[in-house]
C-alpha cells in the first residue's frame, strides 16, 4: 500500500524557476499527449508529430506564414497583459479587434479612391481608437457601477460581431460584389506593405514588434508600469502609494483595446484588404492563451506567440496530409493551456510527501 | 397573424430553444455555488458529437444520451479537478475547456459528417426541460442541500467555518452543469438538426452564458430568458418575410445589450441579494486562508 | 453533582513565534457568569479556539461536567453543549432568518418543528424574530439575536460570547443582558470575554485575568473595583521612565479638531469628534485595545481612507483632511501602517522596488516618468545600512526578510526622506526584541531632529517608554492627553476599558 503521501505545501517565495520553467512544462507535456493522441488514432505518433510541428516551418514560405499568424496573436497578448497583471479579466479582445477593424476598415473604404503615405497610418489609429473605445465600456461600468468586467467584455465581442455583420452585408457591403456579405476592398494606400515579395508578411509585424517592444520599456523602466505592477500585486499597497486606482483601470482597458484594434485592422488591411464576416479565427480568444503561455512578459509572449501560431499551422498541415480536421489546432490549444494553468500550481506551492501513519 | 400561426411560432420557439433551457439550468446550478466555468460551448459541442457517434454505431437512442451526459461529466470533472483542487484560474480554464472541446468534438465527428439518422421527437425533451428546471427550483428552495448550495455561493467562508465542504458542493455543481450541457448538445445533433456539423453549436454556449445572468440566476426564469431569447431571433428570421426592413442584427444584439444592463444592476449589493447573485461567483476558495 | 462545569488544568498552546496561552489553569462555577478579561494578545481568543474546537491544545486537559472534553470541530462542540456566540457573524446576507437557522444546526429539523422551536424561544427570551426576513436587513443586535437563537436552539449548557457588545448600541446592549439573564436563571453557564471593565462589574460575578498568555488572577468580582481589574489587566509597568522632553519645541505642528467619520458598518468603529494636537519634536502615543478605532483612524490620518469625513485635520496650517497619502508625501508627511507585506511593502517586489512605493518631492528618483533606479538603488543601500537591515542584498525580494528587518527597512525609508511628520501604527507588533529597540530608538532620534511623531499602539509599554504624552482611544473616541511622565497606570487601564470618558 502507499506509504507516502503526496501533499501540497505553500512556499514561501513563489519559485522564479518554476515561473520560467512552467510554460516549457507545458509544452512538452502537450506535445506528449498529442503524440499519444494521434497513436490513438492510428498514425505513427512521430510522423504525426513531424506533420504538425516540422514541416509547417520547413520553408520559407512557412516561416513567413508562421509569422502572420503569430503577429496578430502577440499583439494582442501584449496588450492583454496589460490588464491581466492587474487582475482584470479583459475576454472581450475579440470584440475590441472587430471594432478596430470596423473603424480602421471604414476609414479604408473612404478613401479607397485615394492616394496618399498617410492613408495607411490613419487607418492604424483608428483601428486603435475604436479598439480602445470599445474597451473603455467595460472598464467604465467597472469603474462606475462596480460591473464585472468578465461578462460585460464577452457580451460585447457579440454585440461587435453583429455590427460588422450589419455592415458587411448592409451600408457597406461592395457594390460590385455579387451580394457576397463583404466590403469593396481598400485602396492601394490602405494596403500593409508586404515585406518580402512572394510572401505574406507585412508591415503588421513592424508594429508589433515596436508594440512588444514599448510594453516592455513601459513595465520595466517607467513609473506607470510600475503603477500596474503594484497595483497588480497588492491594491491595498497601491493605495498607500497613492496611485489612482480607475486611472490605471482606464489605460489597462484602452491599451489592451488599442492592441487588439490595431490587430484586427492589421488583419483585414494586410492580405485581404477589406472587411468581410469572418475576419479572425478566434485570434482574440487565443491571444489569451497565447498571454498566460507566455507568463504575462513582453518577451514570454513573443515565443508563446510562435507557438500557438505553429499550432494553427500545423493543424492546416495535418488537415491535408493526415486528413483530419483543422480543428486539431485547438486541440493542442486546448490542452497547453490546461497543463500551463495545471502546473501553474508548481509556482506557488511544492509537493512534499508524508508518511502515512 | 392567426391563431395558428401563434401556435406555429410557439412550437418553434420551444423546440430551438429548449438546448439552452438544458445548457442553461447546468451553468446555473453550477454558479449558484460561485463557479463560473466559460466552457459551456465546448461540452455542449462534445456531448452533441459523443451522442451522434454512439447513436451511428450503437442505433440505441439511449446509450447516445447516456453517453452525451456522461461525457459532459468528464469535461466539467476536468474543469473540476483543475479548479477546486489545482487551484487554477476559473476563467482561463473554462476558456481552455471550449477552445478544447471545439478541437476534440471536430476529430471525433469528422468520419460521421453527413451520415444520415433519424431524429428523435424533440418534444419529448421539452418536457424533460421542463421538468429538470422545476426539480431544480423545488432542490433550491425546498431542500436542505440545496440551501448548502446557495449558501456556498453567498459566502463560502462562512459556509466553511459551519463545518459544510466547500469543495464537494461546488464538486457537485460543476458535474450537473456538465451532464445537463452534454444534453443540451445531444439534442442539437440528434433532435434538432439532426446532423453532426462542426462547430454546430454555434455559440449557443456563449448565449447559455447570457441567460443565466439575465435569469438572475433563478431556475425558473432560464425558462422566460430561454424563450425570450429563442423568441428574438426567430422573430428576426421572419422580419424580413413580414416587409419589416429593420436590420436583423441589431434585434440579436437585444439579449446582449440587456444582460450587460442586468449586470449593471446587479453590481449594486442590495440589489444583487435582491436578484440573488451569488456573491462567491469566480473567486476561488482556499481552505484555511 | 459538581458545582464546577468547566476545569481547566494547565492548558498551553504555542505558534511559531509566540506561546499563547502558558499552562493557563482556572475554574468556571456552574450558573455563573464568568468573565475572561485581558488586552489583545493576552490569549483569549486562542483559549476560547481550543475550547470551541477550533485549535487543538499542544498540553493541558479540560473537564466538562467531570468528563474530559476532546473536541475535534465546532459542530462536536455543540454536541456537547458548548455554544459560542462569535465577535463577527458567519450570516449568510441573502438569506433569510429560517434559511440562516437551519443552516446553522447540525440535526435535521423539519421546517414547522423549527418554526415551532423558533417561536418558543423567541417568546421565552424574548428575542423577537421574523423569520422570513433577509439577513441583509438586519441591524447587527438583530443579527446578533439570530446567532443567538441559532446556538440556543441547540440547547448550551456552557454559552461563549466573544466581545457580544462590540457591536451593539446601548439600547441593543440593555437587551442583550436581560437575555443573558434570562439563561442564568435557567441554570445555564455563561464565559463573557471582553475588555470593557464597566462590562465585567456589572454583568459578571467571577473573573479571570489573561496576560501575556499566563492567568494572572481567577476570583470573585466582589472584591474588585474597576481601577484595581484594570492595574491587573495591564500588570507591574513602568521602571524609571527615561523621556526626554527638553527638546519638545512649543509651535504644534498638527491638529486634528472634532474629527469624526461614519462608516455604516457595523464592523467598522465610527470615529467621534476626535481632537489633539502634536508639538514640534513631539512624540504623541494613542493607546487602546484593538477593534476601538485604531485602524480607521490610520486610514483617516494616512489619507487612505477618506470619505464622510468632518471636523478638521492641519497640518502646519494646511488643511489636509481630503488629502490622498500622495498629496501628504507632498508635504513630508510619512506613514507606517501596521501590516507590511501587502501594504507599506509588496511581498513580490524587491526591495529597490519597494523603495518607490512612498515617494517625495525631494526624491530624484523619477525623470520624466522613467524611473532611475541606480538613484533607488542608492537610496535602499542606505537604508539598508542606517537601520541596520539585515538581508543578502536590496535586490532580493521583499517577501525574504524577517518581520523585524522588514520593518526597520520600511521605517527607514519613511524616515530617510526627512518627514516634518511620522504617523506609525504598531511599530513592533510581530518583531523581535533586538529589532523592537532599535526601532524605538530610531523614532526617538526622529523626534529629537524636530519631526512630530504621532504612535498609535497597543502596546502600553512601548508607549510608555517612548511617548511624550498619551491619549487613549475606546469605542471611537479620544480621552484627553496625559504627559507620560505624570501618568498612573490604573488611569490609563481605566481608560482603556472605557471608564471615565467624557
Amino acid at each position: 500500500m502507499i506509504d507516502f503521501i503526496p501533499e501540497l505545501k505553500a512556499r514561501g517565495n513563489p519559485s522564479s524557476i518554476m515561473n520560467f520553467s512552467v510554460p516549457i512544462i507545458a509544452v512538452t507535456l502537450t506535445i506528449i499527449t498529442g503524440s499519444i493522441i494521434f497513436a490513438i488514432m492510428g498514425f505513427d505518433p512521430f510522423f504525426a508529430l513531424t506533420t504538425f510541428f516540422i514541416s509547417p516551418i520547413s520553408n520559407s514560405y512557412g516561416i513567413s506564414e508562421l509569422l502572420v499568424k503569430a503577429t496578430p496573436l502577440a499583439l494582442i497578448a501584449v496588450g492583454l497583459s496589460f490588464c491581466f497583471k492587474n487582475n482584470l479579466y479583459n475576454i472581450g479582445a475579440e470584440g475590441q479587434l472587430t471594432m478596430g477593424a470596423v473603424v480602421g476598415g471604414g476609414i479604408g473604404i473612404y478613401f479607397h479612391d485615394t492616394q496618399g503615405f498617410w492613408v495607411l497610418p490613419l487607418m492604424v489609429c483608428g483601428g486603435a481608437i475604436g479598439g480602445a473605445l470599445w474597451a473603455t465600456i467595460p472598464a467604465f461600468l467597472k469603474i462606475r457601477f462596480n460591473t464585472n468586467e468578465i461578462l460585460t467584455s464577452l457580451m460585447l465581442v457579440y454585440i461587435a460581431l453583429l455590427i460588422l455583420d450589419y455592415l458587411v452585408v448592409g451600408p457597406w457591403k461592395d457594390p460590385n460584389g455579387f451580394s457576397f456579405p463583404k466590403t469593396r476592398k481598400f485602396g492601394d494606400s490602405g494596403r500593409m506593405p508586404i515585406l518580402f515579395s512572394g510572401l505574406r508578411v507585412h508591415f503588421g509585424i513592424i508594429i508589433t514588434l515596436i508594440g512588444i517592444f514599448v510594453s516592455w520599456l513601459i513595465f520595466s523602466k517607467t513609473m506607470l508600469g510600475y503603477q500596474l505592477k503594484v497595483t497588480g500585486f497588492s491594491p491595498i499597497a497601491s493605495r498607500y502609494a497613492g496611485f489612482s486606482q480607475n486611472k490605471l483601470i482606464y489605460i489597462a482597458f484602452i491599451i489592451a483595446g488599442a492592441c487588439a484594434g490595431i490587430a484586427g485592422l492589421g488583419e483585414v488591411s494586410g492580405p485581404i484588404g477589406l472587411l468581410y464576416r469572418d475576419i479572425s479565427p478566434n485570434y482574440g480568444f487565443t491571444a489569451i492563451i497565447v498571454a498566460f503561455l507566455g507568463r504575462l512578459h513582453p518577451i514570454g509572449i513573443v515565443f508563446a506567440s510562435l507557438v500557438i501560431a505553429l499550432t494553427y499551422l500545423g493543424a492546416e498541415d495535418a488537415q491535408l496530409f493526415m486528413q483530419i480536421p483543422a480543428a486539431v489546432g485547438f486541440v493542442f490549444q486546448g490542452l497547453v493551456l490546461f497543463y500551463l494553468l495545471g502546473a501553474e500550481l508548481l509556482v506557488n506551492y511544492k509537493i512534499v510527501f508524508r508518511k502515512k501513519i | 397573424m392567426n391563431l395558428e400561426i401563434i401556435l406555429g411560432i410557439i412550437q418553434i420557439i420551444l423546440i430551438a430553444t429548449t438546448p439552452l433551457v438544458f445548457a442553461g439550468i447546468g451553468e446555473l446550478v453550477t454558479e449558484k455555488t460561485g463557479v463560473l466555468n466559460l466552457g459551456v460551448e465546448g461540452m455542449m459541442l462534445i456531448g452533441a458529437v459523443t451522442a451522434f457517434v454512439t447513436l451511428v454505431i450503437t442505433g440505441s437512442y439511449f446509450l447516445a444520451f447516456l453517453v452525451s451526459i456522461l461525457s459532459g461529466a468528464l469535461m466539467s470533472g476536468l474543469f473540476a479537478y483543475l479548479v477546486l483542487i489545482l487551484m487554477s484560474n476559473q476563467v482561463a480554464t473554462g476558456l481552455a475547456l471550449t477552445i478544447f472541446g471545439i478541437g476534440l468534438s471536430s476529430m471525433i465527428g469528422k468520419q460521421y459528417i453527413g451520415t444520415p439518422i433519424t431524429g428523435f421527437n424533440p418534444y419529448f425533451f421539452v418536457i424533460i426541460s421542463f421538468v429538470i428546471v422545476f426539480l431544480v427550483h423545488y432542490f433550491f428552495y425546498k431542500t436542505k442541500l440545496g440551501l448548502v448550495f446557495r449558501a456556498v455561493g453567498e459566502s463560502h467562508h462562512s459556509s466553511h467555518a459551519l463545518g459544510y465542504s466547500v469543495i464537494k458542493i461546488r464538486l457537485l455543481g460543476i458535474i450537473f452543469g456538465g451532464c445537463m450541457c452534454g444534453l443540451a448538445g445531444s439534442y442539437m445533433s440528434i433532435c434538432y438538426a439532426p446532423m453532426w456539423q462542426e462547430n454546430m453549436i454555434a455559440g449557443r454556449g456563449w448565449i447559455a452564458l447570457a441567460l443565466v445572468v439575465f435569469a438572475t440566476w433563478k431556475p425558473r426564469r432560464i425558462l422566460v430568458g430561454a424563450y425570450i431569447f429563442g423568441g428574438v431571433s426567430i422573430l428576426q428570421m421572419n422580419l424580413q418575410a413580414w416587409g419589416v426592413n429593420f436590420p436583423g442584427q441589431f434585434f440579436n444584439m437585444a439579449p446582449y445589450l440587456v444582460t450587460m444592463i442586468v449586470l449593471v444592476i446587479i453590481s449594486s449589493n442590495r440589489l444583487r441579494i435582491k436578484l440573488s447573485a451569488p456573491a462567491s461567483l469566480t473567486i476561488p476558495f482556499f481552505k484555511g486562508r | 453533582m459538581d458545582n464546577l462545569i468547566l476545569k481547566i488544568d494547565n492548558i498551553s498552546k504555542s505558534f511559531p513565534r509566540v506561546k499563547a496561552n502558558k499552562n493557563v489553569t482556572f475554574n468556571i462555577r456552574r450558573n455563573s457568569v464568568h468573565a475572561l478579561l485581558g488586552e489583545n494578545g493576552a490569549g483569549k481568543s486562542t483559549f476560547v479556539k481550543i475550547l470551541y474546537g477550533l485549535l487543538k491544545a499542544d498540553e493541558g486537559k479540560l473537564i466538562f461536567n467531570g468528563n474530559i472534553l476532546n473536541v475535534e470541530s465546532p459542530s462536536e462542540a455543540r454536541q456537547k453543549k458548548i455554544g459560542m456566540v462569535f465577535q463577527h457573524f458567519s450570516l449568510f446576507d441573502s438569506l433569510s432568518v429560517r434559511e440562516n437557522l437551519i443552516l446553522g444546526i447540525d440535526n435535521d429539523m423539519s421546517f414547522s418543528n423549527l418554526q415551532k422551536k423558533v417561536n418558543e424561544i423567541s417568546d421565552k427570551y424574548d428575542l423577537p424574530l421574523d423569520l422570513d426576513a433577509p439577513i441583509n436587513t438586519l441591524s447587527a443586535g438583530q443579527k446578533q439575536r439570530v446567532e443567538i437563537v441559532r446556538i440556543l436552539l441547540q440547547d448550551p449548557e456552557l454559552l461563549i460570547m466573544d466581545e457580544p457588545t462590540s457591536v451593539l448600541t446601548p439600547q441593543e446592549v440593555e437587551s442583550l443582558f436581560k437575555t443573558l439573564n434570562t439563561l442564568l436563571k435557567e441554570g445555564r453557564t455563561i464565559l463573557y470575554i471582553t475588555h470593557k471593565l464597566e462590562e465585567v462589574i456589572n454583568l459578571c460575578e467571577e473573573v479571570t485575568i489573561l496576560r501575556d498568555g499566563s492567568v494572572i488572577e481567577s476570583s470573585m468580582l466582589e472584591n474588585e473595583t474597576a481601577e484595581s481589574l484594570a492595574t491587573k489587566m495591564l500588570g507591574k509597568k513602568l521602571s524609571e521612565i527615561k523621556t526626554d522632553y527638553s527638546y519638545v519645541k512649543n509651535s504644534i505642528n498638527f491638529k486634528a479638531h472634532n474629527v469624526s467619520q461614519s462608516f455604516n458598518n457595523p464592523f467598522n468603529t465610527d470615529l467621534k469628534n476626535i481632537s489633539f494636537e502634536v508639538k514640534e519634536g513631539e512624540i504623541f502615543g494613542i493607546a487602546g485595545v484593538a477593534g476601538n478605532g485604531q485602524s480607521e483612524l490610520m486610514g483617516l490620518l494616512t489619507g487612505e481612507s477618506i470619505n464622510d469625513v468632518s471636523g478638521s485635520i492641519k497640518f502646519n496650517e494646511t488643511e489636509i483632511k481630503n488629502f490622498n497619502p500622495k498629496n501628504r508625501r507632498d508635504l513630508s508627511i510619512a506613514f507606517v501602517p501596521e501590516n507590511r507585506l501587502g501594504h507599506s511593502a509588496v511581498p513580490e517586489l524587491t526591495l529597490i522596488e519597494n523603495v518607490l512605493l512612498s515617494q517625495f518631492p525631494n526624491n530624484n528618483f523619477l525623470k520624466n516618468g522613467m524611473i532611475n533606479y541606480k538613484n533607488i538603488e542608492i537610496q535602499a543601500k542606505k537604508i539598508v545600512n542606517d537601520f541596520n537591515v539585515v538581508t543578502p542584498g536590496v535586490d532580493v525580494k521583499a517577501s525574504s526578510l524577517s518581520g523585524g528587518n522588514l520593518q526597520k527597512f520600511v521605517i527607514g525609508r519613511e524616515i530617510l526622506s526627512n518627514p516634518r511628520l511620522l504617523i506609525i501604527s504598531h511599530p513592533t507588533w510581530g518583531i523581535d526584541a533586538g529589532a523592537e529597540h532599535s526601532i524605538r530608538k530610531s523614532l526617538i532620534e526622529l523626534a529629537k531632529s524636530g519631526t512630530s511623531v504621532i504612535v498609535i499602539s497597543q502596546d502600553l509599554d512601548e508607549l510608555i517608554e517612548i511617548s511624550h504624552r498619551i491619549s487613549v482611544i475606546f469605542n471611537g473616541k479620544l480621552s484627553k492627553s496625559f504627559d507620560t511622565n505624570k501618568i498612573s497606570i490604573s488611569e490609563i487601564g481605566l481608560l482603556m476599558g472605557g471608564n471615565n470618558f467624557d
